[in-house]
């Protein structure tokens, strides 16, 4: 019989706070609940903001403290991206849940009289499926919170956010970023030098689950002393030079040598998007180009980033994008000569 | 077999190429565990063999043992019900599909697989659980909505069940589901590394590779693995012994769309551009992907450019290609391309020579 592979934690999943009170950055959000476990007062929440900032953490935090182990799973309803959140569950399940009377709390927590429905990933519900819920929303605000999660704030119809108290999770900042990583350094016996821990914090942008991904990932590939080169390894951000490299080409004027440039970073696997949000930045930072330059490269750049997500192909968009930027460096006018 | 099958490395001690990263990958899982992977490069470059090779590694030689089935899968959504059919392969450790196979349908039938997985936990004889592995090809064809359902359930079940995703296109795969993995690049191997698998391949059966043709061979691959052995064993197959100037076949539809590519360079007009309609119109019903055969072309009429108009027809190759993923009926985008360059290139022509 083959071994039987044991599954060790992830340290994303041994490193998520288990009360609101450790959510690191999120000062707001945090005050507000802690009130609420004084008080048993919870509005309607709606917490939006990037990945890995701490917003499914915060909802099962709070659901936890205020209602223990017991009584977690007759009072709360956790629904996210994977379960069905058509028109037809709003109507049934959701209902059913929310029309529900709240029984006796239990000694230790505060349970509050009313149950929480958490939908987690909000922002992949349908309008429809978000219309539906109004009625119920209302119908049961005495025995009943709801709490939307979502990264587009854009995405939740304006009736459902009107009703909830908003809350934004900012991206975690560098330092808040650095204590968090070094506390997990100490529990598992890493050695970060200062530039790896830097390295760590940049290519993360302000993503603690991304963060601490790279830092499980790099000290199984590489053991427990990690340098800056070995992030940038598990990270899959496209090293400096590649995107010199493609820049300097397109300062050439040259076509073939530019479409050769975009063969090789095909055929080495960076992911496109990754090569625009480079460029972007490389772009933004130039001293050498003129604000009209910035301008008809960035353009053409946002319109790429959109076709990729529509599922255009890479190769494609990437040698477009580089294309113009070269006609914009040599000041070539954008319209078409035979058009 | 295939050669391509025959020589494919079985551990991940054996790889020719990729050397670094299945010894990255040795480490990984050298206590046992390990992240999510994303495993995401060019087509041909050898990501399913270094999955498989770590899946063995895992697992040991039962992780080789597997079974394909076509079996139809029931869904509950809802009050409704959902059949489909769709094939796995699966061994006692693992299962792999292809989601996007069940088209809009994608996101129940992988939810429904990952909470089998999570229910039927394997155990060893002391009773600790253990977990099995999910390999899901072609993640960059999965609906968005299929990829956000994964986002929290790589999380929750993420003491059950291992997600090894495996895409060419990694900007296709939304931003939360990459940042929940190890995402490991698979770059297509360089033209020496080809020539040494090839080399290898050879000696092993006892063939006399005259330098020339391999170098040919590893040309036309574009630094594909795959398409260069497949290529090698087609020019076994065409004659034996080789000889240096042997003619080293593209395939039949690469041909194809060079002639289209003739068709439309020497005459621009709607009657030419009926012609090669028909034409894209046999390729699309042999299953060449429309982006592919969008590709191909544009490579082709590049070659007789000046490269004036190789930035006004690149920008147009990347607009029609885009408006045919938006779209449903590919032949249209791939024949407005085809207007559009002849239009373009007949004003150049005259504006030229007059
Ligand atoms: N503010 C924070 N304080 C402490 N840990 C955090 C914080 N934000 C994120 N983390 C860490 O990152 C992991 C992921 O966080 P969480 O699941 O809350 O992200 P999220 O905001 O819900 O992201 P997504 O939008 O991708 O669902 C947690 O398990 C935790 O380890
Ligand atoms: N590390 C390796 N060493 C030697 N040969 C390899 C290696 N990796 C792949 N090959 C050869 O290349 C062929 C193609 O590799 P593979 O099927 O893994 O590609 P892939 O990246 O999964 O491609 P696709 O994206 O098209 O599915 C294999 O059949 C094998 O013969
Ligand atoms: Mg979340
Ligand atoms: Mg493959």
């Amino acid at each position: 019989m083959a071994p039987l592979l044991r599954t060790t934690q992830q340290w994303v999943e041994k490193y998520r706070p288990r009360k609101v009170q450790d959510v690191a950055h999120q000062e707001e959000v945090v005050r507000t609940l802690v009130n609420t476990l004084e008080t048993g007062n919870l509005p309607h929440l709606l917490f939006y903001g990037p990945p890995g900032t701490g917003k499914t953490t915060t909802a099962l935090a709070i659901a936890h403290q205020l209602f223990g182990p017991e009584l977690y799973k007759s009072r709360v309803l956790e629904l996210n991206a994977s379960d069905d959140r058509g028109i037809s569950i709003v109507r049934t399940k959701i209902k059913d849940f929310a029309a529900v009377a709240v029984g006796s709390g239990i000694s230790g927590y505060p349970c509050p009289p009313f149950k929480i429905i958490i939908l987690d990933e909000a922002d992949s519900m349908t309008e429809d499926a978000q219309n539906a819920l109004r009625r119920t929303m209302e119908t049961y605000s005495k025995v009943t919170r709801f709490c939307f999660i979502c990264n587009y704030i854009s995405r939740i119809i304006e009736p459902l956010a009107s009703r909830c108290a908003k809350f934004r999770f900012k991206p975690l900042h560098e330092d808040i970023m650095l204590g968090r990583i070094q506390y997990i350094c100490q529990e598992e016996g890493l050695d970060l030098d200062q530039e790896a821990l830097s390295t760590l914090s940049r290519v993360s942008e302000g993503d603690l689950r991304r963060a601490i991904t790279y830092l499980q990932s790099a000290a199984r590939m590489y053991g427990s002393s990690i340098s800056s080169d070995n992030i940038i390894g598990v990270s899959g951000i496209v090293p400096d030079d590649v995107l010199k490299r493609l820049v300097q080409a397109c300062k050439s004027g040259e076509f073939d040598l530019a479409h050769t440039e975009v063969t090789e970073i095909i055929a080495e696997g960076h992911p496109v998007s990754q090569i625009f949000s480079q460029l972007f930045d490389y772009v933004i930072q130039s001293t050498e180009m003129s604000d009209e330059q910035k301008a008809r490269v960035c353009e053409r750049l946002a319109e790429a980033d959109k076709c990729l997500i529509d599922g255009a192909d890479e190769y494609l968009q990437l040698i477009d994008v580089a294309s113009n930027t070269m006609r914009a460096l040599s000041n070539v006018t954008q319209e078409c000569t035979y058009f | 077999m295939l050669w391509v099958d025959k020589y494919r490395p079985r551990t991940l001690d054996k790889v020719m190429v990729h050397t670094e990263e299945a010894q990255r990958l040795k480490n990984l899982i050298a206590q046992g565990d390990c992240p999510h992977l994303l495993f995401y490069g060019p087509t041909g470059a050898g990501k399913k063999t270094l999955i498989m090779a770590l899946l063995r590694e895992m697992y040991g030689v039962s992780a080789e043992k597997v079974k394909v089935e076509n079996k139809p899968w029931k869904v509950e959504v809802g009050a409704r019900k959902i059949e489909l059919e769709l094939t796995t392969v699966s061994s006692n450790h693992h299962v792999e599909l292809n989601p996007s196979d069940a088209g809009f349908q994608d996101r129940y039938v992988v939810q429904l697989i990952i909470k089998e997985m999570a229910k039927n936990r394997p155990l060893d004889v002391v009773g600790n659980k253990g977990f099995k592995v999910l390999v899901l090809n072609e993640v960059d064809k999965l609906s968005k909505d299929a990829q956000h359902s994964l986002r929290r359930t790589m999380e929750k079940y993420s003491a059950a069940c291992r997600l090894v995703l495996c895409c060419n296109s990694a900007s296709k795969v939304i931003e939360a589901v990459r940042s929940r993995c190890l995402n490991i690049r698979i770059n297509a191997p360089s033209r020496d590394e080809i020539l040494d698998v090839l080399l290898f391949i050879a000696k092993k059966e006892n063939l006399v590779l005259p330098p020339e043709l391999a170098g040919r061979i590893v040309l036309q691959s574009n630094r594909n693995l795959r398409r260069a052995i497949l290529c090698l064993e087609a020019c076994r197959v065409q004659q034996y012994p080789f000889t240096k100037d042997q003619v080293v076949q593209t395939t039949d539809w690469e041909q194809f769309i060079t002639e289209i590519s003739n068709d439309i360079l020497n005459e621009q007009s709607p009657k030419r551009l009926f012609l090669v309609r028909g034409k894209l119109y046999e390729l699309l019903t042999n299953c060449i992907p429309p982006e592919l055969i969008l590709k191909r072309l544009l490579q082709e009429l590049m070659k007789k450019l000046d490269s004036e108009l190789k930035h006004e027809v690149c920008h147009w190759a990347a607009f029609y290609e885009h408006r045919l993923q938006l779209g449903q009926k590919a032949i249209f985008h791939l024949e407005a391309f085809v207007a559009k360059f002849m239009s373009i290139y007949k004003k150049f022509l005259i504006a030229t020579f007059g």
